[in-house]
C-alpha cells in the first residue's frame, strides 16, 4: 500500500449496474469491480472520459447510490449498504461539491440558508448555524457581508465557492469533488483549485477529485486512477502515470490533450485513437480497451486483463496484458 | 470498426501550403454588434478587424462573454434583431446589408458554420443523409439521387464508416464523435471556402477531440479552407491555429502569429491565461499564478480598459499610468504582426 496508516476510504471489488430500462435492453454496468484507497489527507483523482463510470463512482462512495457489490469502507466502517437513517452521521464526514455550481444551489435561498442547511439537519441552531455560515464564507475567499443575497447575484466562480463553504460546513474529511471547476472559465478555474489546495492544507481535507481534464488533475492529486468503461485500468502514483503511463489507454489520453504551446504541440508523438468509447451496455469481449488499443492482440480479445503491480518494486497498478516498459 | 491503427501525424500546419501572398478570403473591418436589451443596448462586439486566409485557421480565443461566438454568428449574417456595423467581406462581396435571400446563396455554399453541440443543431427527424443532400438540392438545384450520392460521398470523405447505411440513420443513433462529423460532412457538402468551427470539440471526449481536429486538418489541407476556430482552450489553438484574436469583454487584446502569441505575450491577460493554466509538462509545486475576479459584464462595461479591474500590471502601475488604465480604453497597436490593446504592453527586447 502506499500509505502506512489506515486509508480514510476503502473500495474494493465494487459495482453499480443500472437495470434494463426496456425489455430486451442489456443491464449497464456503469462501474465494474473497481478497488481503490484514499489516505486521509491525501487527493486521488479520477479520470477517465465520458461514460466511464467515474461520476457514478463518485455518487456511490457518497452513498447517493447504493452498490451493486462489493463494499464501501470509511474510516473502518462499512458503510456500503446503510439506511438513510444510518447514513445521517456519515453525512458529516463526507460531502461532495457539484460541477455546475448555479445548477447545484438552490435560486430561491439565501447563501446563508445554504451553507447552512447541512448544519440545521445536523442540529445546530440557526443563530450558530448562521455564525458558521459567515466564518465558511470568508474562508472560501467570499465576503460575509453577502451572506443574505442569491446564488444568481454571484458570478460562476463566487458561485463555486459558496458549493465548497456548503460542502465544508459539517467540517467533512472527505470531500468528493466531481468536476469542479470544468464549468467555470478557463481564468477562474485556479482560482478554485488554488482555493481547493489551500483548504485541504488548512483542513487536512482528502480528495477525491473527478475530472476528466488531466491537467487539472495532475496539478491537484497524489495519486491517480484512470477509468475506462466502469473498470480502473491504472492507478498509481502521479508522477509514475503521468510520466511513463503503463497502460496504452493512458498513453493515448495524455498524448491527446493538446497543450498551450505551439512548439511543443509541433515536436511531440500523438497516438490518436480510432472510433469512440463503447457502450458500458455492450461492452466488448476480452479487454474493453481492444477495439481501440493500437497494441492488441488476440489474447486481448478474449482475457480481460485484471489490475496488478506494473513493475516489481512499485505501488503503480495496471490492467493490460502487455504493458508499456516503465 | 476499423482495425485500430496508431498515427504519429505531423503538425498540420506544415503541410499547408501558405497561399496568404494574395487577398484574404475573409476579411473583417471596424466589425461592431449591438444587442438592444431591457436594460439598454448591450455592444457585445466593439470594432473588431482581423483577415483570414485561404489554407489558414485563425484562432479566436476567449472566455464567456468575450464576443467570440457572436463575431462568428455575424459573419454568417445570423444576427436577427442586432445591430452590425462594420465590413465584412467575403472574396471582397460585401456581407454587412445583404438580404437573407442573398445571404442563404452564400450560406453553407461559400462559408459554412459547424457547432459545440452537434445534436441541437441536427434535424432529430431526418437521416443524416438526407439533412446533408438538402444542403447540395438547395445550393445545386441536383437531383435527389445526384444529391444523395453526394451525401454519401461526404460520409465517407469525413471517415464515418459504411457511409451507404449510415446516411440512412437518425442523429441518435450516431455517437457524439459521430455525429460532429456529420455536422462537418454537412457543412463543406457544398464545397465553402470558409468554415467556422465554434467549439467544434468542446462537448467531445479528448480522444474524439483529437480525430476531430486532425480531420479538419485534413479537410483543410485537402481543399484550401480558411479556418476560423472559436474556442475557449489555448491548447487547441496551439494545436491548429496560425494566427490568433484573443477577446476580452467584445474586443481584441492582442493579435499575433501562434508561435509569438504563445512565446511573448504581449497583453497582461494573454499573460495571465498562460501563466493559470495547469500545464502537463510543467511541474506541480507551485500554486497556479490565477488572475483575480471575473469575466466583465457586458451591461455595465468599465470606461477604460475592460482589463483593468483584474490586471496586475495596472495594479502595481504608477498613480497615473493606473488611471489611465481605468478611464481611458486602450487602441489596439503594436509592432508589425503582434497588436495589443494595452496602455502598459510588454513586448520582447522593448519592455515597457
Amino acid at each position: 500500500m502506499t500509505t502506512a496508516t489506515q486509508p480514510l476510504l476503502s473500495v474494493r471489488d465494487m459495482t453499480k449496474v443500472y437495470p434494463a430500462r426496456r425489455r430486451g435492453s442489456a443491464p449497464v454496468r456503469a462501474v465494474d469491480g473497481i478497488s481503490f484507497d484514499v489516505a486521509p489527507g491525501e487527493t486521488l483523482g479520477l479520470v477517465g472520459e465520458s461514460g466511464c463510470g467515474k461520476s457514478t463512482t463518485g455518487r456511490t462512495i457518497v452513498r447517493l447510490l447504493e452498490p451493486s457489490s462489493g463494499s464501501i469502507t470509511y474510516d473502518g466502517h462499512d458503510i456500503s449498504h446503510l439506511s438513510q437513517r444510518e447514513l445521517k452521521p456519515l453525512r458529516r464526514e463526507i460531502q461532495m461539491v457539484f460541477q455546475d455550481p448555479h445548477s447545484s444551489l438552490n435560486p430561491r435561498q439565501t447563501v446563508a440558508r445554504i451553507i447552512s442547511d447541512p448544519l440545521l439537519v445536523q442540529g445546530s441552531s440557526a443563530a450558530d448555524a448562521r455564525r458558521r455560515a459567515s466564518e465558511l464564507m470568508e474562508l472560501v475567499g467570499l465576503i460575509p457581508e453577502q451572506i443574505d443575497r442569491f446564488p444568481h447575484e454571484f458570478s460562476g466562480g463566487q458561485a463555486q465557492r459558496i458549493g465548497i463553504a456548503r460542502a465544508l460546513a459539517t467540517g467533512p474529511r472527505l470531500v468528493i469533488a466531481d468536476e469542479p471547476v470544468s464549468a467555470l472559465d478557463v481564468s477562474v478555474q485556479a482560482q478554485i483549485v488554488n482555493l481547493m489546495e489551500r483548504l485541504q492544507r488548512e483542513l487536512g481535507l482528502a480528495y477525491l477529485f473527478i475530472a476528466h481534464d488531466l491537467s487539472v488533475v495532475k496539478r491537484v492529486c497524489d495519486r491517480v486512477a484512470v477509468m475506462y468503461l466502469g473498470r480502473i485500468v491504472e492507478i498509481g502514483a502521479k508522477e509514475r502515470v503521468y510520466t511513463a503511463p503503463a497502460h496504452p489507454y493512458t498513453r493515448a489520453l495524455l498524448s491527446a490533450v493538446p497543450l498551450p504551446d505551439p512548439a511543443a504541440e509541433r515536436a511531440r508523438e500523438r497516438i490518436t485513437l480510432l472510433g469512440d468509447p463503447p457502450s458500458p451496455a455492450a461492452p466488448p469481449p476480452g479487454c474493453t480497451f481492444h477495439p481501440r488499443c493500437p497494441k492488441a492482440q488476440d489474447k486481448c480479445r478474449s482475457e480481460a486483463p485484471v489490475l496488478r503491480i506494473a513493475a516489481p518494486g512499485e505501488a503503480r497498478q495496471v490492467a493490460c496484458h502487455f504493458p508499456e516498459a516503465a | 470498426m476499423d482495425a485500430p491503427r496508431p498515427t504519429a501525424p505531423a503538425d498540420p500546419r506544415q503541410a499547408t501550403p501558405l497561399r496568404d501572398a494574395g487577398e484574404p478570403l475573409l476579411s473583417v473591418r471596424n466589425l461592431s454588434v449591438t444587442f438592444p436589451t431591457q436594460h439598454g443596448p448591450v455592444r457585445a462586439v466593439d470594432s473588431l478587424d482581423f483577415d483570414v486566409h485561404r489554407g489558414r485557421t485563425l484562432g479566436i480565443v476567449g472566455e464567456s462573454g468575450s464576443g467570440k461566438s457572436v463575431t462568428s454568428m455575424a459573419v454568417l449574417g445570423l444576427h436577427t434583431g442586432a445591430q452590425v456595423t462594420g465590413s465584412i467581406t467575403l472574396d471582397e462581396q460585401q456581407l454587412v446589408g445583404l438580404t437573407e435571400r442573398e445571404l442563404n446563396r452564400l450560406r453553407g455554399r461559400r462559408m459554412a458554420m459547424i457547432f459545440q453541440d452537434p445534436l441541437s443543431s441536427l434535424h432529430p427527424y431526418y437521416t443524416v443523409g438526407e439533412q446533408i443532400a438538402e444542403h447540395h438540392r438547395v445550393h445545386f438545384r441536383s437531383g435527389r439521387a445526384v444529391a444523395r450520392r453526394r451525401a454519401v460521398e461526404m460520409l465517407a470523405e469525413v471517415g464515418i464508416p459504411e457511409p451507404q447505411r449510415r446516411a440512412g440513420e437518425y442523429p441518435h443513433q450516431f455517437s457524439g464523435g459521430m455525429r460532429q462529423r456529420v455536422m462537418i460532412a454537412m457543412a463543406l457538402a457544398c464545397e465553402p471556402e470558409l468554415l467556422i468551427a465554434d467549439e467544434p470539440t468542446t462537448a467531445l471526449d479528448v480522444t474524439v477531440q483529437a480525430q476531430i481536429l486532425e480531420l479538419i486538418a485534413r479537410l483543410q489541407q485537402d481543399r484550401g479552407l480558411a479556418v476560423v476556430m472559436i474556442t475557449h482552450d489555448l491548447g487547441v489553438v496551439a494545436r491548429v491555429a496560425h494566427e490568433v484574436l484573443v477577446m476580452y469583454g467584445g474586443r481584441a487584446v492582442e493579435q499575433a502569429p501562434v508561435d509569438t502569441l504563445f512565446a511573448a505575450p504581449a497583453h497582461p491577460y494573454t499573460r495571465g491565461l498562460l501563466d493559470s493554466l495547469p500545464r502537463l509538462d510543467d511541474p506541480d509545486d507551485a500554486p497556479l499564478r490565477a488572475i483575480p475576479g471575473s469575466p466583465p459584464s457586458l451591461l455595465t462595461p468599465a470606461p477604460g480598459c475592460a482589463f483593468a479591474p483584474r490586471c496586475s500590471r495596472a495594479a502595481s502601475a504608477a498613480a497615473s499610468e493606473r488611471l489611465r488604465c481605468q478611464t481611458e480604453p486602450p487602441v489596439l497597436s503594436g509592432p508589425a504582426g503582434h497588436a495589443s490593446a494595452c496602455h502598459l504592453p510588454t513586448y520582447e527586447g522593448a519592455p515597457s
